[in-house]
């Protein structure tokens, strides 16, 4: 996408993005690079000795059935968090528009669980879900069915996807409010006057002029999924039961940062940063084209 | 006071305070104890700079084991590394293979008087010295596990709490009789793989992996897929099925049931003590571990933990200074204190007699158990401990494999095998990249 | 509004509400943990309504207490103080320097300005775990450990925060340009003066999740800093609630967490007041 009117000029766009590139060269991809080309050698930890060993960390990997099997678990848990939390977030910020009394608390309301640190949600999690203590694994084995995430795949799935999409919910429910402010008031009152429905104004003219930070929630909440989600996995099933939620960040979080196998972890990082860099690269040439601006 | 003031006073106490530093040689000590365990070791550190006047030990918490270790590694590549660095036993064997990262304890108490490694319980220090006896880091936090009971959990399902738990025949039919009454958890457990199979191993004289679990060399492979191990699972996988068995996770989820007296019986770390004694509500006592009869056992259980690494890279006068501070910290007094105050195990011998002096065993009956089972006999090559790499890892592959005996998708023979199977190649890729 | 129908607006209380039970659900445990005891926690089943010993946790939380053998608390106000100073630093300087690479790849064209973008947007494709040892060995280097600087500024480069305001400087209808360029202003001049004030709706809403984002860092402050007069809040919680056999005081813990969220929800708070509707009046 292009704008059709912009000013001239090459010095003053290149120092206007100065300061952000040398940030991330010095920050990102220096210590990104170094972390990276590990992927082609058997490192120790402490940077002692480093043998080159070509594509065999890649060749160990694609030999692994487990870590195939785990391509399939993170589409399903990303798509599912991806889906699940722009859609609440997406219902809860057209009720708040629609609002006028007390908007101010619901939106509050709203946006605070964002502020959970995630060592705290951890141990909330483990308040609600503890097997048989937890406070809803409680009161379901009170109605008779015995909640234990720690061998059951499907609820253990179910967990952590309703944690991630948790921990989400918010960050696009404050977007898509911020969009639907941005949407000038007088087009819908047109409408409105013209006597279209509500679900015919969305689709037809709020929905297209949302397309721009629906474009933007849709990239960033699968990076999300894909690479922000460890954390939780970590506290809450460590990847288990077997490897029902054992998603491919995960195993990178898990050989690298725990096991210090860097050489693994590096090459996992190769092939995630590929698949959802492909990823992202259509996004931009198929989804944008669909986009209003 | 005015803002200048203020500031002029800060600076002046800034002063005052780098200077009373200086006149000190620090020594830095990164470990990942925060809370309540936090606050003893603090104790430890402020006991041992107020006992001398050359050295200061200074202290910070890097966040749980994983982080400390990797807040360690990123320092040392960057020299900016402590002197002292706490690492978890499974960290054990990477660290070892890190040569020139670290300097063995050994070396560092070299010439320095009063360090007699004889001193130290062989079981405990055994997971950290070498074939032929040298020390590389000092042990700083060991359990071992044991078996809890819920003894009145034992009354309620018409049990005679006094009765023998010493072999699994016998904890099993303790739990036929609570599945008969309505308990719904007879038996659950903390830290499946380093108890039902590492201590397992151990225990029953029988090897986890060639090369004497690894001590031997790099080029080991996993052995926990023989017969006496298949049958311990496929026992634990048939109370799984029956619910006797109740799994609550990897870690010590578990410990939450225990506490709150939904479980009978509990097998976990002796390091549980301090946690059980403040939350149960309930009649509680320890066991030893139970072993199967007509086997080798019981004979040693190995230790869990953490132990301290000396970094490499400091001056002389500093390494006295570490030490001083090692030969404090594995004074009688100290570790006597630890080991009542925590449940862990004292590293010392010495302390172990003193805590019987003192009458603590008495007063809190059970908690020599531990000490008891780990000492009982001289360990052998099969239980003085684990050196593998990669081996957080493998525990994760070996819970994985756990898991699937639980859910009965797999008998326990094809899990272990395949457990085995992963878990060698990693140990390959280890044996690769340490060369 | 627009919807005069009170049906549907009453509808859309009872939904918010509902939604507000289910995702506000977890903050309202954590301030039921922070009022009751250790026992109401830890024996089944989980208390739903507060309990009597809100001040008692209160004061233990704020004051560096717990009771007898749960071991000290943190010095809350000084981790507070120095959360706050890292979560503004990062929050301010993320949306500076977003805003202004922002306006640079939408309002001109110059060689590599693809380039930039993508090179920016990839900074969000491998997680600070993965490379955090580098960056600890350049932030050595560089002089930077246990000093605020070295805190905020490997934090600060954003690919969301360019990539936001990259999709909003898209809607801006190209006459607001125009008109500009024909009025004789200067690119600087209209950034300061039209593009800056009508952004205030994301500027504002992104000021709340950059926030946040700052507030909860743990990893990094942890590794950098060896210094406890640089702990932050969330490394403070995190060193209290425990791992593997040790236990914690429960409601301390929480009575800490919550505390830990007041500024956070000030600034929620706050920020609200910039999300003005209609900014754009003229479009389409």
């Amino acid at each position: 996408m292009e704008k059709k009117v912009f000013f001239r000029g090459w010095f003053l766009p290149i120092l206007l993005i100065l300061p952000q590139l040398i940030i991330s060269i010095i920050f990102f991809f220096y210590p990104a690079g170094q972390a990276i080309s590990n992927s082609l050698y058997l490192p120790d930890p402490f940077g002692l000795s480093s043998e080159f060993v070509g594509l065999e960390n890649f060749i160990f990997l694609f030999n692994d059935s487990y870590y195939l099997s785990s391509f399939v678990t993170t589409i399903f848990f990303s798509t599912s968090v991806s889906v699940l939390s722009m859609g609440l977030g997406l219902y809860f910020a057209l009720l708040a528009d629609r609002i006028f009394k007390g908007a101010g608390v619901y939106k509050t309301l709203l946006i605070w669980p964002y502020a959970v640190a995630p060592a705290v949600a951890g141990v909330l999690w483990m308040f609600l879900f503890s097997s048989r203590i937890g406070l809803v694994s409680w009161y379901l084995g009170l109605l008779g069915y015995d909640w234990n995430h720690a061998l059951n795949s499907n609820e253990a799935m179910g967990l952590v996807v309703l944690a991630s999409t948790w921990g989400r919910i918010s960050y696009n429910f404050l977007f898509f409010l911020a969009g639907l402010q941005a949407i000038p008031k007088s087009i819908i009152e047109a409408a409105a006057i013209d006597g279209a429905s509500f679900w015919k104004r969305f689709r037809t003219i709020v929905f297209p002029l949302l397309s721009p930070i629906t474009f933007f929630l849709l990239v960033v909440n699968i990076v999300y999924a894909f690479f922000e989600t460890f954390g939780v996995i970590h506290t809450i099933t460590s990847g288990g039961p077997e490897q029902a939620t054992t998603t491919l960040v995960y195993k990178v979080y898990s050989d690298g940062f725990v096991g210090q196998d860097l050489g693994s972890s590096a090459a996992q990082s190769v092939i995630l940063l590929v698949v959802v860099g492909l990823l992202t690269v259509i996004q931009f040439k198929y989804i944008e084209r669909k986009v209003h601006y | 006071m005015s803002i200048r003031k203020i500031f002029l006073k800060a600076c002046i106490f800034l002063m005052l305070s780098t200077s009373a530093v200086f006149a000190k040689t620090q020594i830095e000590w990164w470990h990942a104890f925060g809370g309540r365990l936090g606050e003893l070791l603090d104790e430890q550190v402020q006991k041992f700079n107020a006992s001398q006047g050359n050295y200061e030990v200074v202290h910070t918490r890097k966040g749980n084991y994983s982080e400390t270790l990797n807040a360690g590694i990123a320092a040392f590549r960057a020299k900016q590394q402590p002197h002292i660095l706490m690492v978890f036993e499974v960290g054990t064997a990477t660290m070892m293979a890190a040569k020139g990262a670290i300097k063995p304890v050994y070396e560092v108490m070299a010439g320095s008087g009063g360090f007699n490694p004889d001193a130290y319980i062989p079981p405990v220090k055994g997971y950290y010295t070498t074939t032929d006896g040298k020390m590389l880091s000092l042990p700083y936090n060991s359990s071992t596990p044991v078996l809890w009971v819920n003894r009145d959990l034992m009354k309620k399902a018409g049990l005679d709490p006094n009765m023998s738990l010493s072999t699994w025949s016998d904890v099993g039919k303790a739990l036929d009789k609570a599945k008969s009454s309505g308990i719904s958890c007879g038996l659950t457990t903390a830290w499946q793989s380093w108890i039902h199979l590492e201590n397992f191993s151990a225990y029953h004289n029988v090897p986890f992996a060639s090369k004497s679990n690894g001590f031997a060399g790099l080029d080991t492979s996993l052995q926990f897929n023989s017969g006496l191990h298949v049958k311990h699972l496929d026992m634990m996988g048939k109370w799984a099925k029956d619910g006797k068995f109740f799994y609550a996770g990897r870690r010590n989820e578990g410990g939450a049931n225990f506490r709150a007296g939904e479980c009978m019986f509990f097998t976990e770390s002796s390091a549980g003590y301090a946690g059980i004694k403040k939350e149960a509500q309930f009649d509680f006592e320890i066991r030893p571990l139970p072993y199967h009869a007509g086997t080798k056992a019981p004979q040693n259980t190995i230790i869990g933990g953490s132990s301290l690494w000396v970094m490499s890279g400091h001056s002389a006068d500093e390494y006295k200074g570490v030490a001083a501070f090692i030969n404090f910290l594995s004074g009688t007094d100290i570790q006597a204190k630890w080991h009542q105050d925590t449940g862990y195990l004292p590293i010392t011998i010495a302390a172990s007699e003193k805590t019987a002096a003192d009458g603590f065993y008495n007063a809190n009956p059970g908690t020599d158990i531990a000490g008891k089972q780990m000492m009982g006999k001289a360990p052998t090559e099969n239980s003085k401990g684990l050196r593998l790499g990669s081996f957080d890892q493998i525990r994760g592959i070996i819970d994985e494999e756990l898991e699937s005996i639980w859910t009965g998708k797999k008998t326990a023979q094809v899990a272990m095998d395949s457990a085995v199977k992963r878990g060698d190649a990693l140990l390959r890729r280890f044996e690769k990249a340490n060369k | 509004m627009i919807e005069k129908n009170k049906k549907s607006y009453f509808a859309s209380h009872i939904g918010l509400i509902l939604g507000i039970i289910f995702i506000f659900f977890p903050v309202w445990l954590t301030f039921v943990a922070s009022t009751v005891t250790q026992e109401d926690i830890i024996k089944p089943p989980f208390p739903l309504l507060p309990g009597p010993h809100f001040f008692e946790n209160y004061s233990y939380a704020l004051f560096e207490g717990t009771p007898e053998g749960y071991g000290k608390n943190i010095p809350v106000l000084k981790l507070l103080f120095n959360s706050a100073i890292m979560a503004l630093g990062i929050t301010i300087g993320k949306i500076i320097i977003s805003l202004l690479s922002a306006f640079a790849i939408v309002y001109f064209r110059f060689p590599g300005r693809k380039f930039f973008f993508w090179l920016i947007f990839i900074t969000l494709m491998l997680p600070v775990e993965v490379r955090i040892v580098p960056t600890y060995e350049i932030a050595a280097k560089l002089n930077l450990l246990n000093s605020y600087a070295g805190l905020i500024f490997p934090l600060i480069a954003s690919a969301t925060a360019t990539f936001l305001f990259r999709q909003f400087f898209m809607t801006i209808p190209n006459e607001m340009v125009e008109a500009a360029r024909m009025d004789g202003a200067k690119p600087m001049k209209f950034f300061i003066d039209i593009l800056v004030p009508i952004s205030r709706t994301n500027i504002a809403a992104l000021f709340v999740i950059l926030f946040i984002y700052g507030w909860n860092q743990y990893l990094w402050p942890l590794l950098m800093t060896t210094d406890p007069n640089m702990n932050t809040i969330v490394m403070g919680i995190n060193q209290m609630i425990p791992g593997g056999d040790d236990f914690g005081h429960w409601p301390t813990i929480m009575a800490t967490s919550i505390l830990a969220m007041v500024p956070p929800v000030l600034i929620i708070i706050t920020m609200q007041k910039f999300f003005v509707k209609g900014l754009l009046e003229s479009e389409k």
